[in-house]
């Protein structure tokens, strides 16, 4: 009971870490590199926000890796629980985006949506879809969680 | 013809780099065949690993390219990419020194085990002190006026490239720990740990030299910097991330009993 109970957790933190890398990597390369909407460098953020940054940026690579690597890991033990699984995924993106949404953009102030716009309605749907993604994570925990005392 | 062999290669000195690469490069194949016929073969894979990283290491000091990374930021970073990041990465995997130790008579054998036993090789080869001599030296190279003098003075400008080199491999091999064994028993959450501030310093010097135009007084327009400043970011972000991809891959590799849990 115990085991298989530290599998589902397991199980549940490997795609949260997958979903952060995830979300963190369409950041990235959709609003960095493709529409270039975000930018690298904000002269306005201040010094705490860019050392910051950099912890933020090393835990979301390392994320991903850890994430995969431990699904590789449950999976060749068979201990794999696929509906904790998607659970994690759905909270991981969610809430990478509700944090980059919130503390990145807002409270760290690395750098604004988009520039030469009022940032307001963008901030409203970019928090606006991880409120969304969080609450796919929710319903997903819920049902992993009746199927276990089924 | 003369003329302009000499504009573009300067002297023989230029060579000698590539020289030593290729020497290192049959020394370790040989001894990589002398070990046929002993008890245990000598893994081709290894072979492979050093003949890859002795490539990109000759790729990345071929004069061409030095003449290039010389006149260019974002040569000298890709550079750096190499000669610090990618190809220690490929001779750790090799395994140079269990083959130096498999190869050289008992005597030698011993004095090279005392070497890695000696309290100099401890203290570099801990991971805390090679992430500080390879980011720690990045952060003095490029926020000194340090970079600027090694663009004039042909010492300190192989000397700049020697440390990445020693550095990176000191850093590979004190993150993995393995093929050669480590002269410290650290757990892989401590080494991810390290890797974490590695990446973390790493990228924080990215947009510490874009923000504020570092290196200083090179003769490069702030777009150069920039550009190079990015790419630093990013490629080493790629470095980093294939660091922890092997790590890992060698982790799972390991026997599921033997395996600790990573979170």
């Amino acid at each position: 009971m115990s085991s298989s109970a530290s599998a589902n957790k397991r199980s549940l933190w490997a795609t949260v870490l997958v979903g952060i890398g995830v979300m963190a990597a369409v950041d990235e390369i959709i609003f960095h590199q493709l529409l270039q909407w975000h930018h690298f460098f904000d002269f306005s953020t201040p010094t705490f926000g860019i050392i910051s940054d950099g912890l933020l940026h090393a835990g979301e690579l390392l994320a991903v890796v850890i994430g995969v690597f431990m699904l590789l890991d449950l999976s060749q033990r068979q201990l794999l629980a696929i509906p904790w699984a998607k659970a994690g995924f759905f909270l991981g993106l969610g809430g990478f985006q509700f944090f980059d949404g919130l503390i990145n953009h807002k409270v760290l102030r690395l750098h604004q949506i988009r520039y030469g716009v009022d940032p307001l309605l963008y901030d409203v749907i970019w928090n606006g879809i991880a409120i969304v993604l969080l609450l796919v994570g929710i319903w997903f925990y819920r049902s992993a969680k009746r199927l276990e005392h089924r | 013809m003369h003329l302009h062999d000499h504009a573009t290669h300067g002297s023989m000195l230029d060579w000698l780099p590539l020289a030593l690469i290729i020497l290192l490069t049959v020394a370790y194949l040989a001894a990589a065949y002398a070990q046929r016929h002993k008890t245990a073969d000598w893994n081709d894979w290894r072979s492979v690993f050093f003949i890859l990283g002795s490539l990109l290491l000759a790729i990345a000091v071929a004069p061409p390219l030095m003449t290039w990374a010389h006149h260019d930021l974002v040569g000298h970073m890709t550079l750096h990419l190499l000669i610090g990041m990618l190809a220690p990465l490929a001779w750790v995997l090799a395994a140079p020194i269990t083959l130096l130790l498999r190869t050289l008579p008992q005597a030698g054998g011993r004095r090279v085990a005392a070497l890695l036993q000696s309290g100099v090789v401890r203290f570099i080869s801990h991971p805390i002190s090679a992430l500080v001599l390879n980011i720690g030296g990045m952060y003095v190279l490029y926020l000194t006026p340090l970079y600027a003098a090694s663009l004039h003075n042909q010492a300190l400008h192989y000397g700049v490239h020697l440390h990445f080199l020693v550095a990176g491999y000191l850093f590979c091999w004190a993150i993995l720990a393995e093929p050669d064994v480590s002269p410290h028993r650290l757990s892989l959450r401590f080494r991810l740990g390290v890797l974490f501030a590695a990446i973390a310093t790493h990228s924080l010097l990215g947009k510490l030299m874009y923000g504020y135009g570092w290196p200083r007084n090179t003769g490069h327009s702030l777009e150069e910097v920039q550009a190079a400043a990015q790419w630093m970011y990013y490629g080493g972000d790629l470095a980093e991330v294939l660091l922890a991809v092997v790590l890992l891959t060698l982790w799972l590799k390991k026997p599921v009993a033997q395996r600790h849990a990573l979170v």
